[in-house]
């Protein structure tokens, strides 16, 4: 994809289900430096969801983008802070 | 102009965005130091059984990673969540729930619930949905509090180093009230 930003780290979290895709990149975040950027692959649909709200709902976090490439799901997120 | 105006232009006087950025800057801080800015929740967790241990663990590990501080106070059958031996064996019981696959009067039939269970561990597995041992594990990294009655401990003859490492025992309604008090989520599960 044409990003317009650098992926600093993938996290790979295809066959996880709800919870655990939102809990392996909140740990994920935790462990880059601010400014960096999460790629996180995954295969769960609630994804796509469960990410956005995360992002939005969870400070020093900003969501990039979200793709869709047959069963896998794409989400870029920012560490601001 | 008067000399006792200071000069808006001068160099070092700091731009109104520039102040505005630390305003912003030391309220964040201010936020930080009085814990204002994080959420809250508390759940209480009363139930044992395979699919009720699942929603607390998961809104808990879940709101963790929202940045909230999460207290999980598990009372009566709920307890065996947090015992190390009994939360690898929780049952789904055959009866009592319409959802099942099977009637109630079958359901009764002994070894029935073992079967379901069997069924729905399979599943669970299948599905590579997270184990209910790797919720807590995992809860208790995040920072997720869990919290087992003393006095439901005491009454089931449980003993706090049946428990996973990190549970706080020898706590009570009092401590489960206050924590409800002051979160801005509280379930009771």
């Amino acid at each position: 994809m044409s990003a317009e930003f650098d992926i600093t780290e993938t996290l790979d979290v295809k066959g996880a289900s709800c919870p655990m895709p939102v809990l392996k990149t909140k740990s994920a975040i935790d462990d880059i430096d601010p400014g960096g950027v999460l790629e996180v692959v995954a295969t769960d649909s609630g994804s796509m969801s469960d990410i956005d709200g995360w992002a939005a709902g969870t400070s020093g976090v900003e969501l990039l983008d979200q793709a869709e490439d047959g069963d896998v799901y794409r989400h870029y997120v920012r560490k601001t802070e | 102009m008067s000399t006792d105006t200071p000069d808006p232009t001068a160099e070092d006087a700091p731009s109104r965005a520039e102040l505005a950025a630390r305003v912003e800057e030391l309220e964040a801080s201010l936020a930080a130091a009085t814990g204002e800015d994080s959420k809250k929740m508390s759940i209480i967790a009363t139930k044992g059984t395979l699919d009720m241990a699942y929603p607390p663990l998961i809104l808990a590990s879940t709101a963790a990673a929202f940045g909230y501080e999460v207290t999980v106070f598990h009372t009566f059958w709920g307890l065996d969540i947090l015992h190390e031996e009994r939360s690898k064996n929780l049952k789904l019981s055959s009866v009592g729930n319409p959802n099942m696959p099977v009637p109630n009067v079958v359901g009764a039939i002994p070894g029935m619930d073992r079967i379901t269970t069997k069924m729905m561990e399979r599943r669970i597995d299948d599905n590579d949905t997270a184990t209910i041992e790797e919720l807590v594990d995992t809860s208790l990294e995040m920072g997720v509090e869990f919290q087992a009655c003393q006095m439901t401990i005491d009454l089931m003859d449980y003993d706090e180093d049946n428990f996973y490492d990190g549970v706080t025992t020898g706590v009570g309604a009092a401590t489960a009230l206050q924590d409800m008090a002051d979160a801005d989520i509280q379930l009771l599960v």
